[in-house]
Parts: C-alpha cells; structure tokens; sequence
C-alpha cells in the first residue's frame, strides 16, 4: 500500500506501528488500559460508528497498543492491515468467519496442530462449517476434495508437530484455481522465516503467544490479511461483497478496497464475536517482536545441532528435523525457507510409549509443557497430551503417533540442552 | 498492488488543506464510496465541488452538484476522478480547459489512463492514479495506524 522507502527486517521489527506516544512523547508503546475513548463532538462519534473515519470507539474494536502490534505484524508479514485476536485459536475463527455461511467447508491439510484439528473436525460444525483433511504433499487431492462450498484453504507454513513443511506456492496455485483464499498459519515459522504472502497465500493467522512473544507470557492471536485476494472476482464469499445491513447497505470490498477483510474484522468479527486481545497481551508482544530476527537466529542454530545429535543416537529411531539433509522436505527447505525449518520437531525412541513418558518424566532443563516457541526448551508426548484428542490414524498423519516424542528448541547453550536429553535417554532406555 | 509509484513526500504535500476537490462521478446516495469520500475529504477541512450530470442541481453535503467541470467558477487545486478509466480521459481533458488549471489531477483505484495523465503532466500538472485520497490521507496522518493497518511510515519523531 505504501511507497515509502523499503527497511529491513530488523529495523520493522523495532520501529514498525511504533512511532513515539503523540500525547507524551513516550518512546516505548505505553499500554493504553482503557475500555472507551472520548468522541471530539457528535459528528466524530457519528464517522466513527459509520466506519467513514478510523478511530477508537471502545476496546473490544479497537485499542491504541493493540494497533501498535497489528501495524508491526502486518508490516513484518508485507500484509495491509491485522487484527489481534485474544489467541490463536480466535484468530483462526475470526479468519474464517467473514468467509463462511452454514454449508460451507473449507480444506485443511492434515499436517496441523491437534488442537486446530479438532477445531476444525469437531467446533466448526456446530457453525454449520466443515472441513475435509487432506495430504497436502497432492495438490491434486485438495482440488478434488473441493465442491462449490468451498470456501477456503488452510495449511501451516513449518508444521506443529514438527518435520514437514509446507510448499505453500503450489497450494497457493491451487487456491487461485478454485477462487479461494489460501489462509497460512505461520506461528512456527514467523515472518522472519517465512512470509506466505510472498508465495501467494492470501491470508495469514498466528498464535503470537509463541515465536513472537517469545517468552511463554500471554496469549494472542492476529489475523493478516495480504489485500491480494480479490472478493469480486468469484464472488464466493458475500459477507465482503453484498450489503451489509448492521452498516446501511455499505459494501465492505466496494468501500475499502483491499483492506475490506481488515475493517471486517474489526467491524463486524471483534464487534460481534468479542475475542479481543488485550492492550497488556500486544505490549508484552511488542516486547518480544523486537529480537524476533535474533532468536529465530539462535532457535534455529540450536535446533540444527541437537537435531544433528540425536540423529546419531542409537537410542533414537529417527528425527523428523526438515532441516536435516537426511529430510525428505530438505530441498524444499531450501528452496522456500532459506533462513531455516524453525525450531520444532519430533523424534521417535526406541522403547516406544513407555519410553517416552519416561524421558519426559527426566528431563532437567527441558520443560514439559504444552507450549511452543518459548525462549526455554520445551518437550511434550503429543499422543498423551496435545494430540490426544485425534484417532490414531489422525495422529499418524499429524506425525503425533505414540513413541514420538516432540521439542521445541530454546535459545539456552546447544550444549547443555544436547547433556539433558542424553541422561533422560538414558534414564528412559535403561 | 499499484504499479505506479508515489513518494509519501509528495501525497503528503499534494494534500495538505485546506485546497479546493472537484470530485467528478460523486454519488449522492451515502453509501458509495465516493461519497464516502467527500465527506470525509470535507470533514478534514477540503472544499468540495460536486460534478456528475445525472445529479446536476442537487444538493450534496451542502454544495450543488454540477454538471460538468465548465461549469465551476472557482479555482479549483484537484480534480478527483470517480470514473471507469474509459471514460477517465475526455474529464483530464476537461479539467485542461479550466482556467485557471487544477494542479493536481488524482484518479481512484482502478482509475488509470496513462495518455491522459502524459497530457496532463505535459500541461505542469502533477498526475496520481490508481490511489484513493481518503485512504492516502489517512495514511499518512496517522488515521489508519489506529486500526492497525500497514502505513509504511517509520520514523522516531513525535
């Protein structure tokens, strides 16, 4: 949208969104705890409730720390506009819900986090929505899974739990081929390591709680849109194009052009459905954003080399690290994610289930938690925990089975967290 | 996307208020976008001239709508085109007529001559397609940051 002159990455992550406080000059972002704000006189409340004037009305729509977070991650993703969300989870229904009526499903591959799996094979249903899971790896079988009520297409950029990656421009292709919109969760691999909207993705959501926080403290979520996918065009998808009577008959894609899906959101999804983030959940984000670069830089290098030693172990099955070279998704990683396969894999020990639960139940710097993207290492039995809502064939196909056992790597000393793994293995397989 | 290409230094002087907006296409009926935005234009402190024949005589926001830019009597400094780029032509020829000249020549989004704007440019006026002055303006004065939109601007200054 803009002309300005291009930054780097590095620069966006500290200073995009966050220009200094107009009222104090304050240079960090202030956190603006404040529900309502007060209308200059009459006509301004009226532009604002008429959404003919950008402004702040009341907190659940908008709220000045928040926007901070919105700009910063839109800019960083080299999307038009974001809305936060008060977790992932909300923001892959607030993603979802401006394209969707009862009767329309959406394709997802079967590679996700097991809570959107069940999301989005259970919850959705009671909206009237659902969703077919398929192989991504098939282009093919994502266009013959879809009928005209398919409305959109999800996937995860680097997977959760771990050792695939997706080659999101041939799922775009085909996204553009049905006239749908392509919706990227991007969580594990940030916008430092990917931007889905540079291999055509239309639509990008995020658990910010992870990477871009950064440090486990609060939970958010926040809806990218690229402003590429032209509504009209198909005319799938109503709520954007038709009359909407809670506005007078205002046309969201006529009125706002490529930013139609954003001021949705805010209007119609945070009006209506309520999961705002907190200003004190975007300023604790805000924090974290600003070594994004630096700790996916060292998460990175971290889950290289502990990926490398475990790889050797003759305790260990196998790794499912892409980033290995021994990856079947090693070329692809290198050809769409340059920077790297993030963080987070699965590996599998000899000894199965039994010995899983154990090499959990012995780690010392490894915390066994149901989170990812934390500055400390992290590991979890997905079967038992956040995986254990899926059948086993769901499980299998997710790369959750029983004797995987799954990390995300910290930014601690490789060293130290290579020592911890080897006496739980070693705890775990006597 | 765009093609063409504006620095922000130059939108931002290109609307700085208060000036004079011919808005040629302008839509009495509230809920289209080019009324949208005039009145928004309006209210940042931009006088508003209304130009569209289908409407001539008719009072919106507070000003009579016109029938063709000859009829305007006032100095006007932009001539914002609400118009499909066929037709986008034969009104940059209009506004050439006009004495004294607009200085500024802004088409919509998806308005785009590029003959037009060559003619225009040769005649000294400043030529800005493809863009929506309300959504440039909001832009750059800080409007759209409040919604957590992509502004593109950086800077430590207050």
């Amino acid at each position: 949208m803009s002309d300005s002159p291009s930054y780097g990455f590095d620069t966006l992550q500290i200073h995009a969104g966050s220009r200094p406080d107009p009222a104090t000059g304050a240079r960090q972002t202030p956190i603006y705890q404040t529900t309502a704000y007060v209308f200059r006189d009459a006509d301004h409340a009226a532009a604002l409730f008429n959404l003919q004037e950008v402004g702040y009305i009341y907190s659940r729509l908008t709220n000045p720390t928040v926007a901070v977070l919105q700009e910063r991650i839109a800019t960083l993703e080299g999307g038009v506009g974001a809305v936060g969300c008060s977790s992932g989870h909300a923001a892959q229904i607030m993603a979802l819900f401006p394209l969707m009526r009862p009767g329309d499903n959406i394709i997802a591959s079967t590679r996700l986090y097991g809570g959107t799996v069940t999301q989005f094979s259970q919850t959705i249903k009671r909206f009237g929505w659902s969703a077919t899971f398929v192989d991504f790896d098939d282009a093919a079988a994502i266009e013959a899974a879809a009928d005209e009520n398919t409305k959109a297409i999800f996937c995860e950029s680097i997977c959760n739990p771990g050792g695939y990656v997706t080659d999101l421009a041939s799922i775009a292709t085909v996204a553009n081929k049905l006239d749908v919109p392509l919706i990227v969760d991007n969580t594990s691999a940030t916008p430092y390591l990917c931007r889905p909207f540079d291999h055509g993705a239309h639509l990008v959501v995020h658990s910010t709680t992870k990477y871009l926080t950064g440090n486990g403290t609060v939970t958010g979520g926040v809806v990218v849109d690229s402003g590429n996918f032209d509504w009209t065009k198909a005319g799938k998808h109503p709520s954007l194009i038709e009359p909407e009577p809670a506005y007078h008959g205002l046309k969201f894609h006529e009125t706002f052009g490529p930013m139609a899906f954003t001021f949705h959101g805010i209007a119609i999804g945070l009006r209506d459905l309520g999961m705002t983030m907190s200003p004190n959940t975007a300023f604790q984000t805000l924090l974290g954003m600003e070594t994004l670069s630096l700790r996916m830089e060292r998460h990175v290098e971290n889950a290289m080399k502990v990926a490398a030693w475990l790889e050797k172990d003759p305790r260990v099955d196998y790794v499912t690290y892409a980033g290995l070279p021994s990856s079947p998704y090693a070329d692809r990683v290198k050809k769409h994610y340059p920077k790297g396969a993030g963080a987070l894999f699965t590996f599998a020990v000899k000894g199965g289930y039994e010995a899983c639960v154990k090499l959990v139940d012995n780690v010392e710097i490894f915390s066994h938690v149901a989170n990812l993207g934390d500055t400390r290492s992290l590991i979890i039995h997905s079967a038992s925990t956040t995986h254990r809502q899926l059948t086993p064939e769901q499980q299998e196909a997710a790369g959750a089975a029983p004797n995987v056992v799954r990390l995300s790597i910290g930014i601690e000393d490789a060293d130290d967290l290579i020592k911890d793994l080897d006496q739980a293995l070693a705890a775990a397989t006597s | 996307m765009s093609r063409f290409s504006y620095s922000d230094e130059m939108l931002t002087r290109l609307l700085k208020v208060p000036q004079t907006i011919a808005c040629v296409g302008l839509s009495i009926n509230p809920i289209r976008p080019s009324y949208y935005v005039a009145r928004y234009l309006q209210l940042k402190g931009f006088r508003i001239i209304p130009v569209n024949p289908a409407y001539a005589g008719k009072e919106v926001l507070g000003e009579t709508v016109l029938a063709s830019l000859a009829e305007i009597t006032t100095p006007v400094d932009i001539v914002d085109i609400f118009r499909r780029s066929e037709f986008a032509g034969a009104v940059v020829d209009e506004a050439l007529e006009m004495r004294p000249m607009p200085r500024t020549i802004w088409m919509q989004i998806g308005v785009i001559d590029e003959a037009a704007a060559l003619r225009a440019e040769a005649k000294g006026l400043t030529v800005v397609m493809d863009r929506c002055p309300k959504i440039e303006y909001q832009r750059l004065f800080g409007e759209l940051r409040m919604g957590g939109f992509a502004t593109g601007i950086i800077s430590s200054k207050l």
